[in-house]
């Protein structure tokens, strides 16, 4: 199979991704639609580098997930405080600053 | 199929007898070596030193490491790194150059200036006889419940900001050297992920620093995955993600062409679409209209010494990135990016200007100012000519002062519920303690770019080379936006000096030597560089060639 079926795999997994961020309201599912947009880079680093036969895209798509790893720690330990004080993981609960 | 025809489908690669180890240059990279090093250092005392040395142990080593690093700096443009010496090193993967080392000397300074204010801990009064600081005595307490006032009684405080602040700091020295599409977005995270942290750990107002770490870490993850899409396109197009090495493709300048290459070349619209999204999540670290919306959400929920720090070091690094990229990688592409960061310039000073007119609150009224800030300096960074680079180093030095300044100054108006923000009650702040309006009334007049300060002479630089490049309609509107921008930094001083002050208004805290030196050195260099900016603009000058 020709790795440009990837390529389209991967540009739907991140419009997915990307969608879900603007319209779910749960903190949680939003990171989890962030992640999803993460490995859809990785799914695109890695089709490209098969591409081009090279293995900079490979070794990038290993960086990713070791960004992604932290970004979760830091990611679920603020949303977790934010439970934590508020009993709701909601994005629109959280509007004590409005314009 | 053979073992090992399946085997070659994996793995692509001959089989290796030797791998060479690669070179790397610890002299050029010791200014971020020594800021990581000492931040690991300061996650060990954390872990092994008392409870009651740990702020004076972690303060002196942050400050130990961040003068120790600019030393490095220095000793790098000495070594002629600035300008006939520049080179890339690490494989490739960092640059050593002019506007490298000139941002990162400001970063480290700057970042220094940021330390002595997280450092303050006279402005709050002491809780059960211990000194506290701005930032919570426990971050995983729930705010108002017995854990936070058992942990408060307990005298425990949050030295951690000393390292985080160190890592985001490492993490911006990178930034702006990067020199391949995976160290951009490796540099980007570094000195993201804690700033996300620090925007948590408010001692006061705990839901609202909460609110604001909630929301700058979902956006900002949320645009380093744009950020990483794009280096996925534009490393599909070109084949490799050093700077130098897209560049050639772009320009149609390259050696080898393999079919592979030659079948993803002709795509344009990789390039296109993959470099817009790589500057939509650089735009969103400056902050420019419209990937904005987090600004004053974040600048006005965050501990305020954290504000400050964020608002002037977060952005040198990110204009830092973005002259890089724009100049060093997609010179060839100048006629579709060029209007395109027209559009972007115009709506970031006008949005910031205007919008900033109807706040009541003083720190969303900076995080406006600091979006107007950015459309100024991004009028700089289309001039697409070596002074354009100049000016918006100049630019980024003196702004960075100033604002970190002015959010010191915030740090002191106080009421009984903490730092008062809330605009009405600085009225008449300059009858009952004239020298510190006096001081605020400084930084003001440099936001607004009035004569004499560092504003004037910044905005003076990129208007010219916004002007000289060609883009004088930029100007037009950048002058006007000043105007606009005027307007409410004149009414905070109005306000300040020619109202009467309320009885129940707020108190000036009294700070220690420490937040005196970062106001003060704010208020030295917004007057050295208003009165006398040729020596800093010929050092920003000779600093604006980028090596490839």
């Amino acid at each position: 199979m020709s790795p440009v079926n990837y390529l389209y795999l991967a540009a739907l997994l991140f419009a997915i991704g990307a969608t879900g961020v603007l319209i779910r309201r749960n903190a949680i599912v939003v990171f989890m639609c962030i992640e999803l947009m993460l490995n859809a880079c990785n799914l695109t680093l890695v089709a490209f580098s098969r591409m081009h036969g090279n293995l900079d895209g490979q070794i990038i798509a290993f960086f990713t997930m070791v960004v992604a790893a932290a970004e979760v720690v830091v990611g679920l330990a603020i949303i977790v405080s934010l439970f934590r004080s508020r009993h709701s993981a909601s994005v629109d609960d959280a509007s004590l600053m409005k314009l | 199929m053979s073992a090992s025809a399946v085997h070659s489908l994996w793995t692509m690669a001959a089989p290796i007898d030797k791998i060479d180890a690669p070179t790397i240059e610890y002299t050029q990279l010791l200014p971020t070596l020594i800021v990581i090093g000492a931040a690991v250092l300061g996650i060990l005392v954390e872990a092994f030193v008392g409870r009651k040395a740990r702020y004076y142990v972690q303060v002196f080593l942050t400050v130990v490491a961040l003068v120790a690093a600019f030393a490095a700096v220095i000793g790098l443009a000495a070594g002629g790194y600035a300008s006939t010496e520049a080179k890339i090193v690490a494989m490739g993967a960092i640059a050593v150059d002019g506007p490298a080392l000139f941002l990162q000397g400001t970063i480290l300074l700057t970042g220094l200036v940021a330390v002595f204010t997280f450092a303050e801990r006279r402005l709050d009064p002491a809780a059960h006889g211990n000194h506290v600081d701005s930032f919570t005595a426990q971050a995983a307490s729930v705010p108002g419940s017995e854990s936070e006032q058992a942990a408060v009684k307990a005298g425990f405080t949050t030295t951690e900001v000393f390292p985080l602040s160190l890592f985001a700091i490492g993490g911006m020295l990178v930034f702006p050297a990067a020199n391949d599409l995976l160290t951009l977005f490796i540099a980007l995270e570094v000195l993201s992920l804690p700033l996300y942290l620090l925007c948590a750990l408010a001692r006061r107002k705990r839901l609202m620093s909460q609110e604001a770490a909630v929301k700058y870490f979902l956006l900002g993850a949320f645009s380093s995955a744009f950020l990483l899409f794009g280096v996925a396109l534009v490393y599909g197009y070109a084949g490799t993600v050093s700077y130098a090495g897209i560049a050639d493709v772009v320009d149609g300048t390259v050696q080898t062409v393999d079919p592979a290459l030659a079948g993803t070349m002709g795509n344009d619209a990789l390039l296109l679409v993959g470099a817009a999204m790589i500057l939509m999540g650089l735009l969103f670290k400056v902050g420019a209209v419209p990937f904005h919306m987090w600004t004053p959400d974040v600048y006005q929920g965050a501990p305020t010494p954290v504000t400050g720090f964020m608002a002037a070091a977060t952005k040198v690094a990110a204009f830092g990135a973005l002259l890089r990229l724009l100049y060093v990688v997609l010179p060839g592409l100048r006629w579709d990016w060029r209007p395109v960061m027209w559009g972007v310039a115009i709506a970031t000073m006008l949005i910031g200007a205007i919008v900033a007119i109807t706040q009541t609150d003083i720190k969303r009224l900076l995080a406006y100012s600091s979006i107007a800030h950015a459309g100024f300096i991004l009028a700089g960074v289309i001039a697409a000519t070596p002074d354009g680079i100049s000016s918006v180093l100049f630019y980024l030095g003196a702004y960075s002062f100033v604002t970190i300044g002015a959010f010191a100054v915030v740090t002191l108006v106080r009421d009984a519920g903490g730092e008062a923000t809330h605009l009405s009650k600085w009225a008449g702040l300059g009858r009952r303690s004239p020298l510190v309006a006096a001081v605020f009334a400084v930084f003001l007049l440099a936001f607004a770019g009035i004569p004499l300060t560092s504003g004037f002479a910044g905005k003076f630089a990129v208007f010219k080379a916004a002007a000289e490049g060609g883009a004088g309609m930029l100007v037009v509107v950048g002058v006007i936006s000043s105007a606009i921008a005027a307007f409410f930094y004149i009414r905070v001083i109005v306000l300040m000096f020619f109202s009467e002050p309320k009885p129940e208004g707020p108190t000036v805290a009294v700070p220690s030597p420490l937040t005196i030196t970062a106001i003060g050195v704010g208020v030295a260099v917004t007057l050295v560089l208003g009165v006398a900016p040729q020596y800093f603009l010929d050092l920003a000058n000779q600093a604006g060639v980028f090596v490839r």
